[in-house]
């Protein structure tokens, strides 16, 4: 730790230390001036402790965050018309090297190089990175200590300090609860902005993004192009798709029957083994069946491709369907469990009443009964399947090819995502494509998730 | 307890002999005997927790559907044991058809639900055999006129007074010989209730039909026969007016002069 | 509808006649078979669990030793060396491959050309010279004299010795050979015919192998021909005409000589008297006598010629039992570790050089572009930060945003719109996540420069990605729905009367809510937070998205250190060529499964421990 680090961590936890004597003071200030009679008061002690204690912290450590948003981004302004000034014709990229640098040799990092303007940028940036240090905690501590003061001097016999300290906490479960609203329109604002400069790159040819039949969005960056005919996503689209159904065609079944014989065969001994060792399936990260799927089940096809002769490639889209659909097995078959136990059991009874055999009930009553929970529980899987990144990042390529052949190499939206993000090429081209297929991605699950709650809830209705 | 000569042998319909019923290790029924007769209303009554379902429930064997469940004893269904080893459930129920506490539609159509019965044990030879009795079916649970135009409609959209009709006209379509009713009328309302009770007593006169119930007014306005349950026990069996107006047992008396219950 | 009455009684009968029976008797058959579906079902699943824990497992367990070879060195170090020695930095230190590989060439005591000390040298792990530099660093007085030294071998001879090439096998110990030394180092060798039937079978039944590839390319030629002939046939314009002829000529060639080879080796491969030629895509054949070894060249029924690769100390006739035909089935050409390091290694084996231990290294050590070197430890410790800076996250903001749903929300829109972006967010995928995380960060970069962070306690003297930090806040993200919706549940659970009794003395309702609701639906958010907490440690997506799938040789030492984590390491590891990482990369995965168990297996035993019914 540096000189300048410490220097900031003993201002952070001094902030503390006045927030705790503020609690302190203002606890005992209250105890005397109710001069014995605490009913008396309206709040307890501890409230006029409490109420100093937040309001310590909250100014201090605001305090800090404002002016160092501030500080820094003055520093960075300053860096910036420094080296301007030192160095008028460094191209962008070598500017910002050089300030790095000067940053490391400041900071008593490690450059990539010295030389005599990255020594002289590097005394600068001291110079003002000192500056801002102490303006960091000057006025944070001075914050700290104000409110301290002020709270103190709050505290007397009629001081509704519980109130006061109770809606500041409320505000804070407030703050916390709509953590949610913020990171929905968090991801909504960053996947916009990328998606619609690179819109704008294609000239707003959306269709052809949506429609086109060619992914080859990084062809023509070398010279600085991005051509709308080369960045059709519908091969994307049909990868994701072929995979999603045969995930599907393995999960639902499966899913679906293990569900139906735990809840309405099996005995309450079998449900209570059986249950724990399907939610291992779900406990297993995807990057497990990634590997799974990459070392055992594609060479395995390949084998039997071998045998029949029939050419199955390594990035087959079956076998990284396949593995997703065992992922999706248990997701499916606690889902449907959870329908299918929530249907009334007079109507099994009624059913049954009737001379109805235990199949009949399950696929004649139980069943339909059951179906919109189990459409939206298949819905939910399908989302999964869309959104699924590391089995498809593992176990298929990157090659967009438009096939409708399961045993073909294929890509999905996600690969392409991840390879884009991953990719060599640098970001600002490289974002554009996948921000493109993250926003697509994005409005196509939530799309499924909300359907498939309307769904359920529509069919809520209908029992109770 | 039982006069043997109050039973008519020839017209017993369901004879349940030494009857016991366990549920794990609690004995819910303790040696119950007794004869259900053919085309009569028999009414089972007795306090909460007496008995009376499940014993009713013995009589089509859903008690099967239990785990912890075990019937120990014999049921003659037209001197037929029903527990017998070769004697399938599902075929007993058939016969035996029931209708419960609360109404139980399946979320399906009217029609599908007159309809399922026959559907699965095979009754209809052709889908204009089906209709037939699905119309039959509805109009001896006088349900017709009230249904006949929205047949394709859920039958859970029906009021519970319909709706429970609909379960016996549910129960009807099978062709049972027997019809259990579980308290069918303690989930409606008053005016539904007479519509039912006036149907139970229409019923009477093509199949036996047993009524478990809690209103000894009921029991009293819709049966012939009475039977009267305590702790597991049968405590009195006999005609309804006997029962209601000069009991044998003491606890008859108490409980029909509402001194418990 | 008709007017006509059914005769219900009749229908009644219906349930006793026969045909009821036969009916009841299909309807029992499809309940059969419901349940056989439903069992076949349950099988299914738990079948694909078990052979993805088998395969992960099996190939664990193919890394749990690694090897080394015991040497001993004379420590002598140059002034050079010796100034690394001395230097106080930990990292630096004196490669001493020289000593490593002079003493290596002594216990292999043979002189070599360039190639062949070229071959030696490469039995080595790269870091063998650094290995022994950090034992003399670490206690200079062993300069000087001759120190025992296992040095670490290299991550091919690590999968052969481990099995994973397959074994020398016996090849036949029976009868008496001659053995005539011929020019150079060749040598023939007469035996009787029964002694090398081993060897010669393994051959032969190569040889069908190719002869059968030979047939199927022939056959593939052949349809080749067939299409193009029936093409031709089709074909109307001159000058396509004109191609199709020359493709049906070059097939027709193609066709008949892929037949005639397939034919001369099918000849050869069914002959018994024949002399096979073995190269290097057959099975590699050795004999050995005492400490010397002859490669098979050449096998015939009775004869074989071979060179000699380790000298013999015997020439002439051997009688049964003198000498040891054994053979290496995967040829030479499919593995790469060649004959000559082979042996090398088998003389080492038998003169009790090779070592065995627990492969420590694997936990211990971080990653290493070298497989041999390679361990899970810095992703351990990745891992760890983040979910340290996860669970700081996700835990309070989680429990205050449940405390707020539960006991104070007003039902309005507001309220609405959080519960709905709630439950949305547990279904977006992951990678959008990780979407979200790099666009923060890399705008808050660019707003900001990376001074802003440099405010948060440390230095970053690059950019924030690949840190545990930025890992962790998306994690959290991620982590809070799982967590709102299982605290929810637990405080929905806790009985109004509680909450009755607490405001009736006069309690607020945030005393209510924190003194007496929320220590009661503890252990059920507790619960929710570990398993989600155990989801977020194996998320790998979103944590690549934000950089974090770096090759880092390191242990961060703090949450602003780069890092990977372990399931990114994983997913490094199975993008790699070499094959050891392929047993490694399970290693690492069965590491990752055991803290899952773990982690779940605290999260019950909380849930039964602490279970309350009301």
């Amino acid at each position: 730790m540096n000189k300048a680090e410490a220097m900031l961590a003993l201002t952070l936890m001094a902030i503390a230390g006045i927030s705790v004597i503020a609690f302190v003071v203002a606890r005992s200030r209250a105890v005397a001036s109710a001069g014995g009679n605490l009913a008396g008061m309206h709040s307890r002690p501890g409230y006029h402790g409490l109420y100093a204690w937040l309001c310590v912290l909250m100014t201090g450590y605001g305090a800090y965050i404002v002016v160092n948003i501030i500080s820094s981004f003055v520093v960075g302004n300053q860096m910036n018309s420094a080296i301007a000034e030192l160095a008028p014709d460094l191209e962008g990229l070598q500017a910002a090297t050089a300030l790095n640098d000067a940053r490391a040799l400041a900071l008593g990092g490690v450059a990539s190089k010295t030389d005599a303007l990255r020594e002289e940028l590097a005394r600068i940036f001291t110079g003002i990175n000192a500056t801002r240090i102490w303006a960091l905690t000057i006025v944070s501590l001075g914050a700290a200590t104000g409110a301290a003061v002020w709270a103190i001097a709050k505290v007397r016999e009629g001081f509704r300090a519980r109130n006061r300290s109770e809606k500041i906490l409320r505000t804070m479960l407030w703050i916390a609860a709509s953590i949610a609203i913020i990171t929905t329109f968090g991801i909504f604002l960053s996947l916009i902005g990328e998606t619609l400069n690179f819109f704008s790159k294609i000239d707003w040819r959306i269709d052809k993004f949506l429609f086109g039949l060619t992914w080859s969005p990084l062809a023509g960056v070398h010279v600085g192009e991005m051509s709308a005919d080369k960045v059709g996503a519908v091969p994307l689209f049909l990868g994701t798709a072929m995979i999603t159904l045969i995930a599907m065609i393995v999960a639902i079944p499966v899913g679906l029957f293990a569900a139906i014989y735990l809840s309405e065969f099996a005995s309450a001994k079998t449900r209570s083994t059986i249950k724990p060792v399907l939610e291992i399936l779900a406990g297993i990260p995807t990057v497990v069946y990634g590997f799974f799927a990459a070392t055992t089940v594609a060479p395995f096809m390949v084998g039997i491709g071998d045998a029949l002769g029939i050419p199955v490639e390594a990035e087959s889209a079956l076998a990284a369907g396949v593995v997703m659909g065992i992922m999706i097995i248990p997701f499916i078959s606690s889902l449907s469990d959870d329908v299918i136990n929530a249907v009334p059991q007079a109507l099994r009874d009624g059913s049954y009443g009737l001379g109805a055999t235990k199949a009949e009930t399950i696929t004649k009553v139980v069943l339909p009964a059951a179906l919109p929970g189990i459409v939206s529980a298949s819905l939910l899987g399908v989302s999964r399947a869309v959104g699924e990144t590391m089995i498809v990042v593992m176990a298929v390529g990157q090659s967009a090819n438009l096939t409708l052949n399961p045993l073909d190499k294929v890509t999905t939206v996600t690969v392409q995502i991840t390879m884009l993000i991953l990719g060599d090429t640098e970001a600002e081209t490289a974002a554009g494509p996948a921000y493109a297929l993250g926003f697509a991605l994005f409005v196509a699950t939530l799309a499924l998730n909300i359907f498939a709650l309307r769904v359920v809830r529509k069919h809520a209705q209908k029992y109770d | 307890m039982l006069d043997a000569g109050e039973v008519m042998v020839g017209t017993a319909k369901i004879t349940a002999r030494n009857v016991d019923v366990f549920y794990a290790d609690n004995q819910a029924i303790d040696k119950v005997t007794v004869d259900i007769e053919q085309n009569a209303v028999t009414a089972f009554i007795g306090p909460s927790g007496c008995g009376k379902s499940t014993f009713l429930r013995c009589l089509n064997r859903m008690n099967d559907t239990i785990d912890i469940c075990r019937v120990t004893g014999e049921i003659l269904l037209d001197g037929n044991d029903i527990y017998a080893r070769d004697v399938d459930p599902v075929q007993l129920r058939a016969r035996v058809g029931m209708v419960f506490q609360k109404p139980n539609p399946f979320p399906k159509s009217i029609y599908d639900n007159v309809a399922y019965g026959p559907r699965i044990h095979g009754l209809a030879g052709n889908k204009g055999e089906l209709d037939q009795i699905v119309e039959q079916s509805l109009r001896r649970a006088a349900l017709w006129d009230e249904a006949k135009d929205r047949l394709d409609q859920p039958g859970t959209g029906l009021s519970g007074g319909q709706q429970q009709r609909l379960c016996i006209a549910r129960a009807i379509a099978t062709a049972p010989e027997v019809l259990l009713m579980d308290e069918p009328c303690s989930a409606l309302d008053p005016i539904a209730t007479a519509q039912i009770e006036e149907l139970i007593d229409e019923l009477r006169a093509s199949y036996s039909v047993v009524i478990v119930t809690h209103s000894m007014q009921q029991a009293a306005r819709v049966s012939q026969k009475t039977a009267f349950f305590h702790l597991g026990l049968l405590l009195e069996y006999g005609e309804t007016s006997k029962i209601f107006t000069n009991p044998d047992h003491e606890k008859t008396q108490q409980y029909i002069t509402g001194r418990f219950g | 509808m008709t007017e006509q009455m059914i005769d219900m009684a009749g229908l009644s009968a219906k349930h006793a006649s026969v045909e009821a029976a036969h009916r009841v008797k299909r309807r029992h058959w499809a309940e059969f078979r419901l349940r056989a579906y439903g069992i076949l079902a349950i099988a299914v699943a738990v079948i694909a669990l078990l052979i993805l824990i088998y395969t992960i497992f099996a190939k664990a367990l193919s890394v749990t030793h690694e090897h080394y070879i015991s040497l001993t060195v004379d420590v002598e170090v140059t002034d050079r060396q010796m100034k690394r020695v001395e230097d106080p930095n930990p990292r630096l230190l004196p490669n001493l491959n020289k000593l490593v590989r002079g003493s290596l060439k002594e216990t292999a005591g043979a002189d070599l050309d360039r190639k062949g000390r070229k071959q030696l040298n490469a039995l080595l792990s790269t870091d063998a010279g650094l290995e022994l530099g950090k034992a003399v660093k670490a206690d200079p007085a062993l300069i000087g004299g001759p120190l025992r030294f296992d040095a670490l071998l290299d991550d091919q001879l690590q999968l052969y010795l481990g099995g994973a090439f397959g074994t020398l096998e016996d090849a036949g110990t029976e009868g008496e050979i001659t053995i005539t030394s011929g020019d150079d180092d060749s040598v023939t060798i007469d035996f009787a015919p029964a002694a090398m039937t081993e060897a010669r079978a393994a051959v032969q039944q190569d040889r069908a192998l190719e002869a059968r590839n030979a047939r199927r390319s022939a056959r593939d030629q052949a349809r080749a021909f067939d299409e193009t002939e029936a093409a031709l046939a089709n074909a109307a314009d001159e000058a396509d005409r004109q191609t199709l002829q020359t493709s049906l000529d070059s097939y027709r060639a193609a066709r008949d000589q892929a037949n005639q080879r397939a034919e001369q080796i099918e000849a050869q491969a069914n002959n018994v008297a024949a002399i096979f030629t073995l190269r290097e895509d057959d099975p590699s054949i050795f004999i050995q006598i005492n400490r010397g070894w002859i490669k098979l060249t050449q096998l015939g029924p009775d004869r074989a010629t071979g060179v000699i690769m380790d000298p013999l100390t015997e020439m002439g006739t051997l009688a049964s039992g003198d000498w040891t035909a054994l053979m290496f089935e995967r040829p030479e050409a499919e593995r790469k570790i060649n004959d000559r390091q082979m042996l090398w290694l088998e003389n080492f084996k038998r003169a009790g050089k090779i070592e065995s231990m627990f492969n420590w290294r694997l936990l211990q050590s971080s990653d290493s572009s070298n497989a041999e070197l390679a361990g899970i430890w810095g992703a351990l410790v990745g891992s760890f930060w983040t979910m340290i800076v996860t669970f700081l996250l996700a835990f309070p903001i989680g429990v205050m945003a449940s405390i707020y749903l539960e006991e104070f929300a007003p039902k309005n829109k507001v309220t609405e719109l959080i519960e709905v972006n709630i439950n949305n967010l547990a279904a977006v995928p992951s990678i959008v996540f990780g979407l979200l995380g790099i666009t923060v960060l890399i705008t808050g970069v660019k707003l900001f420069g990376t001074d802003l962070f440099d405010g948060i306690l440390k230095s970053i003297t690059e950019d924030p990605r690949s840190t545990p930090l930025a890992g962790g806040v998306v994690l959290a993200l991620m982590s809070l729905p799982t967590i709102i919706i299982a605290s929810r549940a637990s405080i929905k659970a806790v009985p109004p009367s509680i909450r009755d009794a607490a405001l009736g003395l006069g309690a607020s309702r945030l005393q209510t809510a924190s003194h007496h609701v929320l220590p009661l639906a503890m252990p059920g958010i507790l619960t929710g937070s570990i398993i989600a907490m155990a989801q977020a440690l194996g998320e790998t997506a979103p944590l690549i998205i934000v950089g974090m799938n770096a090759f880092i040789q390191d242990p961060p030492g703090d949450p602003l250190d780069k890092a990977n984590v372990l399931p990114s390491l994983i997913y490094l590891w199975n993008n790699q060529s070499e094959r050891l990482f392929d047993g490694k990369t399970a290693m690492a995965i069965a590491v990752l499964l055991i803290f899952l168990v773990l982690m779940n297996t605290l999260a019950v035993l909380l849930r039964k421990r602490f279970e309350r019914r009301w």
